[in-house]
Parts: C-alpha cells; sequence; structure tokens
C-alpha cells in the first residue's frame, strides 16, 4: 500500500505545472454562458490542445499523450491548483468521449474526436425531457425510421441541456421502438444543433447566465451515420457516461483540494473562530475525496470498475462542494450576497445535487446496488 | 501509486476477523463488563499469538490500522490501545502482557488498570508509575476506568520533553480512529441485516426511502473515512507534522461516520436497538466512548486547522 508517484509521474506532473504556471491566464475568464466568455473558453481549449494538454489521456492521433490513469489525476490536480479556467468542453471529453471509444466506429471517432480536442466543437447534452427527469427512461421523444434517406427523423423536446443554447452539437436518447418496454428501444443519437428542424431555447439559470437550454426537434433528419451504437442499445450506452458524469471523470479532486485551499486562505483574511469547524471540515472532506479517488484510481487501474460507488462518490462531492462554498460565503459575512467568485462557486454548486441523477436517486443505487437494500414497490407508470 | 491493502494485509485482515468471529467476542465482552476477565484475558493471549501487540514496533502503522479495525468490528474489551499502540512507542519496545496508561489531557483515566500488570501515566518528560485509585463507570460498560496518581519516572529524563510522546499519541489517535471505523462498519452491516428482515406496513422496512437514505448516508460517510484512516497510517515516518494533520483527519472523519452509524443503527432498529440486552448496545456505548478517547474532535479540529493556517 502506497500514495507514491513514480520517477515518469513526477517528471509529468513537473512538466504540466510548468506548462500550466506559463500558460494559464492571470485573470478569470468571464462565464463561458456569455458570447464573450464562450469564445475566451474556446480559444483556452485551442490553446491547450495545441500542446496537447486538452484530453492528456487521448491516443496521440487525437491529440492526447496517452497519459494514465495516474497522470490523468495529477493533471486535473495541477489543472485547479493553477486555476486554470473551467472547461467549455467537459460535455464533449469527459462525457461523450469515453462512449465514443466505447461504442463509436472508427469513423466516427475520427470525426467528432479530433475538433472536440481542440474545442473547435463544442457538445451539449441533451437528456431531460419535461416528463422525464430522474425517471428518465420515460423518456417520450421519439425516432422514426426513415429508410429511403438510410437514417432516422427526430421529434419531441429535450430540456436542461447544459451548454446547448452557444453549443454546436448535442447528444441524446431518442424513443426509436414505440412497442418495446420502457429502457429497450431508445437509441442513441448525435446531431448538430442548427440542423433543420432544431430549434434552442436559452434558459437562463440561477445565475442569471443562460447555462442550459430547451431543444425541440420537429423532423430532423439524423444519417445512421450518426446513430452511436446499435439501434435500441441506447439505454445501455447512455448509462456508460452516467457512471462517468458521476464518478471520476468529471469532479476530478483536484477541483476541491484547491478551493479548500483557497477557504483557508480566506479565513486567514478573515478568521472567524465561529466558523472553524467548518472550515476544517471542507479540508477534511476534500482530502477524503483526493485519498478516495488514488483507491479508485487502483482499482481501475487493475481492471475494476467504479459500478454503483460512482453513486458514493457523487454524493459526496456535491454535498461538499455545496458545504465548501456555504463555509465561504458565511465567512464574507454581509459582503456574501455581493457579485464574486466564490458566490459564483456558490450559485454553480447547488446545481450538483440536482443534476447527474439526482442525490435522492443516488441514495437509492447506494442502497439497492450497495447494501442490498430491497427494491421499493414501483408507482403505476402514467 | 496503489492505494489498497496488499494480498499479505488482506490475509492478515481476514485471519483476524475468522479468529475473533470464532471466540464470542460478544460474551467476551459481556463478561468483562462485568468484572470477568478470565475470557478476556484467554483472548488477549491468542491475538498476542497473532503479533498483535508487537505490530507498532515490528510492524507499520497499517498493520495497526487493519488489526484495530477488526478489533473495533468485534467489540474486543481490553486496554489494548495502550498495550499496542501508545506504550510501544512511548516505551520503544513491545509491552509482555497486559499494560495501561493515563496521557492527561486528552486520556485522564487508566482503562482496564484492574486487570494490567503495568500502569503508568504520560507526562511531559516521560512515563511515571502509577498509583490507581478509584474506579469509574464508562458509558461503555467494558471499558473499566480508573483515576491514578503518577510516580516514579521510569522512562524519560526529568524535566526534558519526552521525544516519543508525540508519536504515541498520534498512534493511539490513529487506533482509536480504526476502531471506530470498524465499530461504525459492524453497525451498518447488522442494521442492513434488521431492515432487511424486518417488516412493517407489510413490506420489509428496508424498503422504504427514508431508511434506504439514512443508511446510504452511513456508507458514505464511512467509505470516505476509510481512505483518511489508510492515508494517515502511510504519513511519511520523518514528518511528525504531516503524521499529526493526517492522523486528526483521520480520528475527526471516523469518529463522525461512526457516530453517524450508532445513530442511525439505533434509530432503524427501534425499541429493540434501546435494550441492554440487544448486543447492538455494545457498539453503540463503544462508538460514543471513542469519539472523544484519545483526542477528543473538538481537539483533533482545532490542531488540524492550527497546522493548516501556519502552513
Amino acid at each position: 500500500m502506497d500514495l507514491e508517484l513514480s520517477e515518469s509521474e513526477l517528471a509529468f506532473q513537473a512538466e504540466a505545472r510548468a506548462w500550466l504556471t506559463a500558460n494559464v491566464p492571470s485573470e478569470p475568464l468571464p462565464s463561458m454562458d456569455t458570447p464573450e466568455g464562450w469564445a475566451l473558453h474556446q480559444e483556452w481549449e485551442a490553446r491547450l490542445a495545441a500542446d496537447r494538454w486538452s484530453v492528456v489521456s487521448w491516443p496521440k492521433e487525437y491529440h492526447g499523450r496517452e497519459a494514465s490513469l495516474v497522470e490523468w489525476v495529477v493533471f486535473e490536480e495541477e489543472y485547479y491548483r493553477a486555476g486554470a479556467p473551467g472547461r467549455v468542453s467537459q460535455n464533449g471529453i469527459f462525457l461523450l468521449a469515453p462512449i465514443l471509444f466505447e461504442h463509436g466506429t472508427r469513423e466516427q471517432q475520427d470525426r467528432f474526436l479530433p475538433t472536440m480536442a481542440t474545442g473547435e466543437r463544442i457538445w451539449a447534452q441533451c437528456w431531460s425531457e419535461p416528463e422525464a427527469g430522474s425517471d428518465l427512461a420515460s423518456l417520450r421523444s421519439t425516432a422514426r425510421r426513415d429508410d429511403e434517406r438510410g437514417g432516422w427523423v427526430l421529434n419531441g423536446q429535450k430540456i436542461w441541456c447544459s451548454r446547448a443554447a452557444l453549443a454546436h452539437w448535442g447528444f441524446g436518447l431518442f424513443r426509436s421502438d414505440p412497442t418495446a418496454r420502457k429502457h429497450a428501444g431508445l437509441t442513441y443519437f448525435l446531431f448538430p444543433l442548427d440542423a433543420d428542424g432544431v430549434t434552442v431555447r436559452p434558459i437562463a439559470q440561477l445565475d442569471g447566465e443562460a447555462g442550459f437550454a430547451e431543444v425541440f426537434f420537429d423532423d430532423v433528419f439524423v444519417p445512421d451515420s450518426d446513430v452511436l451504437g446499435a439501434p435500441g442499445d441506447g439505454w445501455r450506452v447512455a448509462m456508460s457516461t452516467a457512471g462517468n458524469e458521476r464518478g471520476l471523470s468529471l469532479r476530478s479532486p483536484g477541483r476541491f483540494t484547491a478551493a479548500a485551499d483557497r477557504l483557508l486562505a480566506l479565513y486567514d483574511e478573515r478568521p472567524d473562530p465561529r466558523l472553524a469547524d467548518r472550515v476544517v471540515d471542507a479540508w477534511i472532506k476534500a482530502e477524503a475525496y483526493r485519498l478516495y479517488t488514488w483507491g479508485t484510481v487502483t482499482r481501475l487501474a487493475q481492471g475494476g470498475d467504479v459500478g454503483a460507488a460512482g453513486s458514493v462518490n457523487k454524493v459526496w462531492w456535491s454535498e461538499l462542494d455545496v458545504a465548501l462554498h456555504e463555509t465561504a460565503l458565511d465567512l464574507l459575512g454581509p459582503d456574501a450576497e455581493l457579485d464574486s467568485r466564490w458566490l459564483d462557486g456558490y450559485l454553480f454548486s447547488l446545481s450538483g445535487p440536482i443534476y447527474a441523477g439526482t442525490n435522492e436517486i443516488q441514495r437509492n443505487i447506494v442502497a439497492e446496488r450497495i447494501l442490498g437494500l430491497p427494491r421499493e414497490p414501483k408507482g403505476t407508470p402514467s | 501509486m496503489r492505494f489498497e491493502l496488499t494480498t499479505d494485509q488482506q490475509d492478515f485482515a481476514s485471519a483476524l476477523d475468522a479468529l475473533l468471529a470464532a471466540s464470542d467476542p460478544v460474551g467476551v465482552a459481556r463478561a468483562w463488563a462485568q468484572g470477568d476477565h478470565a475470557p478476556g484475558t484467554r483472548l488477549w493471549e491468542r491475538l498476542a499469538e497473532q503479533g498483535l501487540t508487537m505490530l507498532a514496533t515490528d510492524a507499520t502503522s497499517v498493520e495497526v490500522c487493519v488489526a484495530f479495525e477488526a478489533l473495533g468490528r468485534h467489540a474486543v474489551p481490553g486496554p489494548w490501545v495502550e498495550s499496542a499502540a501508545y506504550l510501544p512507542v512511548a516505551l520503544g519496545a513491545e509491552v509482555e502482557g497486559i499494560a495501561t496508561v493515563a496521557a492527561p489531557p486528552h486520556t485522564p483515566y487508566a482503562l482496564d488498570a484492574d486487570v494490567a500488570d503495568a500502569v503508568y501515566v504520560a507526562g511531559p518528560d516521560g512515563l511515571r508509575t502509577a498509583t490507581v485509585g478509584d474506579g469509574l463507570v464508562s458509558v461503555d460498560r467494558t471499558r473499566r476506568l480508573f483515576a491514578v496518581t503518577a510516580g516514579e519516572l521510569v522512562a524519560g529524563v526529568p524535566g526534558a520533553a519526552a521525544p516519543g510522546q508525540d508519536a504515541a499519541f498520534d498512534l493511539a489517535a490513529l487506533a482509536t480512529a480504526a476502531q471506530l471505523l470498524g465499530a461504525g462498519e459492524r453497525v451498518l452491516a447488522d442494521a442492513v441485516g434488521y431492515v432487511k428482515q424486518r417488516r412493517q406496513f407489510g413490506r420489509e422496512i428496508g424498503s422504504y426511502q427514508a431508511v434506504k437514505h439514512k443508511l446510504a448516508d452511513v456508507r458514505i460517510a464511512l467509505d470516505f473515512a476509510r481512505p483518511l484512516l489508510f492515508g494517515a497510517a502511510l504519513a511519511p515516518a520523518d514528518s511528525p507534522r504531516e503524521r499529526a494533520r493526517a492522523v486528526s483527519a483521520a480520528k475527526v472523519a471516523c469518529a463522525d461516520a461512526a457516530y453517524l452509524a450508532s445513530r442511525t443503527g439505533l434509530q432503524v432498529h427501534g425499541a429493540i436497538g434501546y435494550t441492554e440486552e440487544f448486543d447492538l448496545s455494545l457498539w453503540l456505548t463503544r462508538i460514543r466512548a471513542l469519539v472523544t478517547a484519545w483526542g477528543t474532535p473538538a481537539f483533533h479540529r482545532d490542531r488540524l486547522l492550527a497546522d493548516l493556517r501556519s502552513a
């Protein structure tokens, strides 16, 4: 049992640190959900990609470095320690790319991965529907077969689509076989958001920015070449995304250890012994998350998978993120309500316990799949 | 980077678990609480044969944590933290037989001084002999505590700061954290077993979300306490400061997680859990006692924050 980095991992860490020190913008970029901030975040992605830092774990032919999982975590730690910008490309590189590597054809990989790596094409995720949130598999948007044109025709409505207001392409599930049982008969589609019949209506989030959108589909044609995985196999394909979102890839420990360090610095500026315990608990929880991640990395390196433990993980980081930012705001006292990086972070943290499967759904998964408790009798489908 | 027990360490944990499970530890603990030490000292000897008393001097802190987690899981009574964690470090040698120590201010009383072959008091300049005074009643009836008065210095130089005391305290706190983790895991396992068979309103109570979510929170808390425990066990030997910081984080997290397990475990058992006769009571009271043993959560949070701020 050890927590040591090897010589080559230490060298990788030093190289990443040096590059980030030299390249990270000194001032935080404007919100990526504004047109100005969006462009600057895309530029930042291009800069990362130019020196092969945008997708370190990917194959070299797709702008990666074939970095190991340990190196990926190391890179993420360095990335957040350096205060580098949020990743406008995260839906693509963290959620879609693992699915493309696993289920995509070679042609799809060649077509989609390079522009994802450079940030040239930004992806939106389109999962939820007005009547399908936590119960995602009850979704109603349809895909109708069109043999003549060799593809499918999409109809329906998606909502809470992250980044869709400004993104170029989207990915989501549609019901391609209305006669099949709930989880069967779903197909995973990739589609341009400027295609004929697609209407995007931005939705302002709690912070006032249009971080997500509604997307309407009115006879949108998608060729067979843009179906990911087999028709009807969409649920299984998508669930590998869900595991990634809950588990390791989206929320690297560096995000929270860096935030905990910033919280300590804030406490030094504005010490308030009444809040001391909450400051130290935020640090402990971030440290626990860091160490837990090394345990996960060890398991994955030995061929294990994250499985339902991704739900344990998701509850932890999302609640830690809220608690950490609440503590920062309380330290700021009456200034807490004023615009600040802490306030931005707080508003963003509030979405964590909701997206990627609410924490109530996660607790059900922990209870049923890890503790082995009986499933609750299901309600009658409406 | 391999943050997982080695095969040898896993085998050691399994062997210890099997030995304890076959030793009627609940019966041992109940006898100990009544002042009948015979079954407990027999178990002590068997565990000493397995090497438990020499881990602190001859193995790593990881093995110490593995052993104490098993002791916590089975609610083994006796001054194990004192004999197998604190004293071997403070004395620089394995302890023969059963020994105990009071280390004020965090550990003001000597656990099981009536059964120990040697009783010490730890002062700033080292270990002293002790005169055993009155017994005190702990919430955990298996923890038989005694007031002590310090006598002659037996290890250390009068007036000089004793070098091993901090390391001894940290290993004792770490071993206590490991026991808490083991006890918390045990309470969760028993609670899960209970809610799967207990039926109300026509179905298992474990199928209700109100119960599920509470138990899921315990699973989550324990899963994130464990890496802090073993992270502290791996703290670099040449950095007392990093060690102290990691130990404090581990003690706080293991105490919080185990305490949550105990509250939740009691709640989902309902009235039967509130009885002395039901075995759950052994872990509920043990956890309550260990939460404040070898440094209260307030002490460890304070020590950790002071260190982080001076970094």
